[in-house]
């Protein structure tokens, strides 16, 4: 098994202390999944709503690893050539006015040589000696055609080019996808991969993580505040307010030197976690005095 | 060589993921492999670790979630019969095994009551969930020494007994103490214990489904005790948290169906010649059709016209539906809303301004002008009332959606204004809550309008999901 594997973390309770050594607090389960896709070698697809660090995750791996990250940001209309490789046509032409004598055969196979291939993410990941973690960044965004592309590299890490051959992974990458579920990923896609849910985290977690990032805060302020961006996640809001947005919302009490959560000072920053009108509205409505 | 105890739990693993796949989740035999290696590297020493590595190697969504939760724990239970901790250190049973009645003290119920405000206050999961056992294991007993499968274990009895919800006042009091000066954030710590409450009583529900599949084995208690995913949830016997998880899934479903329909839309779009143009063009390539033409098609959006049964029966099932096209409303040009449930009254408005759509359904009915002179549904009267005063907002580029179980009370159900909303629109679908096995049964008038219009059958949100996403014209 731990061949196949990348071989980051050596037990559970191992990545739960690297990953916080990096800053990265992760809850069990995160820190089990994230183990179990290093030592069974298979990719990590993370869903959640945006802001809880997905995106985060795969920079701590790296780190832990001091690994190489490669990041493949998705985006509408990405495709082969921006994905995995292209070849170089400028070069191509420019080689072939040069040796303009040489026959046919020569120029050919020389053409199609490793010096004209011009490596995309994926298979910069894929032919890496170093270790590397593959970040393949908002998969929804992409087309579907793009998941197909991407099969062939997931399940096996091996890339095929028409003009070279099949090039396999001398090293297996750690792939993490993230997604935010704008679109119903392929069955084809999700069944190469583990698959993570990485929801808002409990209070004493969240807790945690603000004093982390937020030091200077006062301990019970920080309790409240957790407890407010609570209350608003459970009721029915346009956009939840996600970690990120707490650690802003902690930052910015910080900076205005707010010593306990009054109504002034909610209503003054009620802006930095909520992004919308409707729900300022209403979170302001829940957070008024009777 | 396979030892007893890997059988055993190889005979879980696949126990667990027959049941998944009862309640619909998409399991094949390479994720039961992945699953077996998940637990092959990580042990069986810690079970939530167990729990984590199962759900990555199994799930495919974090709808399935909760489905998974409740078989995992009938399948991978914490312990047989009396919990570990509640047997090794048993709570102090009243010698008196009397029922308590009314007015009498009963000092175990109070004692648990005392320690569960501590739990709750402290917000001690681990505590909690071994008050869980003990309460079931003290309360939730019934029909003990009867026949075999009269017998059994309900939470429902349990936490009748204990009331853990006439704990708020008090564990609400202990944590204001605890805390000294007041904050804002006072406001919102009632709904924080209310949440504490509730998960205890999730807890104990669990605690207690383990204690009956001991009974009766898992497989049948994870076929009936587990609750489907929320878009398998039947509209028609959906309940008060089921419909509230169902409008959390709008706004996801909604952007799906977008892309889908974006999707569908492109393909349309191209890849239709045109004859006559790609000839024509072909003129001045000396008759070579080098570059063909492609049609093009005009860049409109269709329109949508929702007519909705809101009366008690059907209403989850209109609810959902209006949301979540007022949801896609930028998908189609023009989206107009309209109820009834003897009178027809158009409520796109309402639909648009409101800000809580919990109560979109009482506000419909206490705004809008939706009943007559008795509160029953009356499908014929409802569409001969919109022909008559709504009849313009159907076009020949309009699509109507009809929503309804057609369960007339015996009125007439008035086909001929259904020929003439049909003969108007492009396209009309009714979508019928009900299986089509009920619709020749009693009051239905379901028969009569699938002669008129295409009726399909929606039970669930999946189903919607689907009709929506192949149905509606781009």
């Amino acid at each position: 098994m731990s061949d196949n594997g990348t071989g980051f973390f050596t037990s559970v309770a191992d990545a739960a202390e690297q990953l916080a050594a990096t800053g990265y607090l992760a809850s069990p389960a995160v820190a089990t999944t994230v183990f179990l896709a290093d030592r069974l070698g298979k990719p990590l697809l993370v869903e959640g709503p945006a802001g809880v660090g997905k995106t985060e995750l795969a920079k701590a791996v790296a780190e832990i690893g001091r690994a190489r990250l490669v990041r493949l940001q998705c985006y509408e209309g990405i495709d082969e050539a921006r994905a995995l490789y292209e070849w170089n046509h400028a070069k191509q032409l420019l080689r072939i006015t040069a040796g303009r004598d040489e026959g046919w055969q020569e120029a050919r196979t020389d053409i199609f040589g490793e010096e004209f291939l011009l490596t995309r993410p994926l298979l910069t990941a894929i032919r890496g000696e170093e270790p590397t973690v593959l970040l393949i960044d908002e998969m929804d965004k992409a087309d579907v055609e793009v998941e197909a592309l991407l099969l062939e590299v997931l399940s096996d890490f091996q890339v095929t080019v028409p003009e070279l051959g099949t090039i396999t992974a001398s090293r297996r990458p750690f792939v993490l996808l993230t997604s935010n579920a704008t679109r119903e990923l392929s069955e084809a896609l999700r069944r190469r991969c583990l698959f993570l849910h990485l929801g808002y985290p409990d209070a004493e977690l969240e807790r945690r993580i603000v004093r982390l990032k937020v030091p200077g805060l006062d301990g019970t302020l920080a309790e409240s505040l957790v407890r407010v961006v609570g209350a608003l996640r459970a009721m029915e809001l346009r956009k939840a307010p996600s970690v990120a947005e707490t650690i802003d919302w902690a930052r910015t009490l910080l900076a205005l030197g707010a010593a306990t959560l009054d109504e002034t000072v909610v209503r003054d920053t009620l802006g930095v976690i909520l992004k919308h009108q409707d729900d300022v509205r209403k979170a302001a409505q829940k957070l008024t005095p009777a | 060589m396979t030892t007893p105890q890997q059988a055993d739990t190889a005979a879980r693993l696949t126990g667990l993921v027959r049941s998944l796949r009862g309640h619909g989740l998409p399991i094949g035999p390479a994720e039961t492999v992945d699953a077996a290696a998940v637990l092959d590297v990580l042990g069986f020493t810690d079970r939530e670790r167990m729990r984590a590595g199962l759900a990555a190697a199994l799930l495919r969504s974090e709808g399935q979630r909760t489905v998974f939760d409740a078989a995992f724990d009938l399948f991978f239970p914490l312990g047989v019969g009396t919990p570990e901790a509640v047997r090794a250190d048993p709570p102090a049973v009243p010698d008196d095994p009397e029922p308590p009645r009314f007015g009498r003290p009963d000092p175990l119920r109070e004692r648990l009551r005392e320690r569960l405000a501590e739990a709750l206050a402290a917000d001690d999961r681990a505590a909690q969930a071994r008050l869980a056992g003990e309460v079931v294991e003290a309360f939730g007993r019934y029909g003990t020494g009867g026949s075999p499968g009269s017998d059994g274990w309900s939470a429902q009895q349990a936490l009748g007994r204990l009331a853990p919800e006439t704990l708020l006042a008090r564990v609400l009091a202990a944590l204001r103490e605890r805390q000294g000066a007041p904050d804002l954030s006072d406001l919102v710590l009632a709904d924080e214990i209310r949440r504490r409450i509730r998960d205890f009583r999730a807890m104990a529900a669990g605690e207690a489904r383990r204690r009956v599949a001991e009974l009766r084995g898992p497989e049948r208690i994870a076929e009936r005790a587990v609750a489907p995913t929320a878009d398998l949830v039947d509209f028609l016997y959906a309940g008060r948290d089921q419909v509230a998880e169902l409008r959390r899934t709008v706004h996801p479903l909604a952007r799906k169906l977008a892309t889908r329909l974006a999707a569908r839309r492109r393909r349309a779009a191209r890849g239709e010649i045109d004859l006559r143009r790609t000839l024509r063009r072909s003129l001045t390539t000396g008759g070579v059709p080098l570059r063909p033409a492609y049609r093009l098609r005009r860049p409109a959006r269709p329109e949508l016209v929702l007519l909705c049964d809101v009366s008690g029966s059907v209403a989850g099932f209109a609810d959902f539906t209006m949301l979540l096209v007022q949801a896609m409303s930028e998908q189609f040009s023009k989206v107009r809303v309209f109820a009834f449930v003897n009178r027809t009254a158009e409520v796109t408005g309402l639909l648009r301004g409101g800000d809580d759509p919990a109560r979109l359904a009482a506000r419909i009915l206490a705004e809008a002008k939706v009943t007559g002179y008795h509160g029953n549904s009356d499908y014929g009267s409802a569409l001969g009332g919109f022909v008559e005063h709504h009849l313009d907002a159907v076009g020949p580029r309009t699509c109507v959606l009809v929503l309804g179980d057609a369960r007339n009370n015996g009125r007439d159900p008035n086909l001929d204004a259904l020929r003439r909303i049909a003969g108007r629109a492009r396209r009309v679908f009714w979508l019928n809550p009900e299986q089509p096995s009920l619709w020749p049964t009693g009051d239905s008038a379901a028969l009569a309008y699938a002669g008129v219009v295409e009726m399909h059958s929606c039970r669930n949100a999946r189903r919607l999901g689907e009709l929506i996403a192949r149905l509606l014209p781009v």
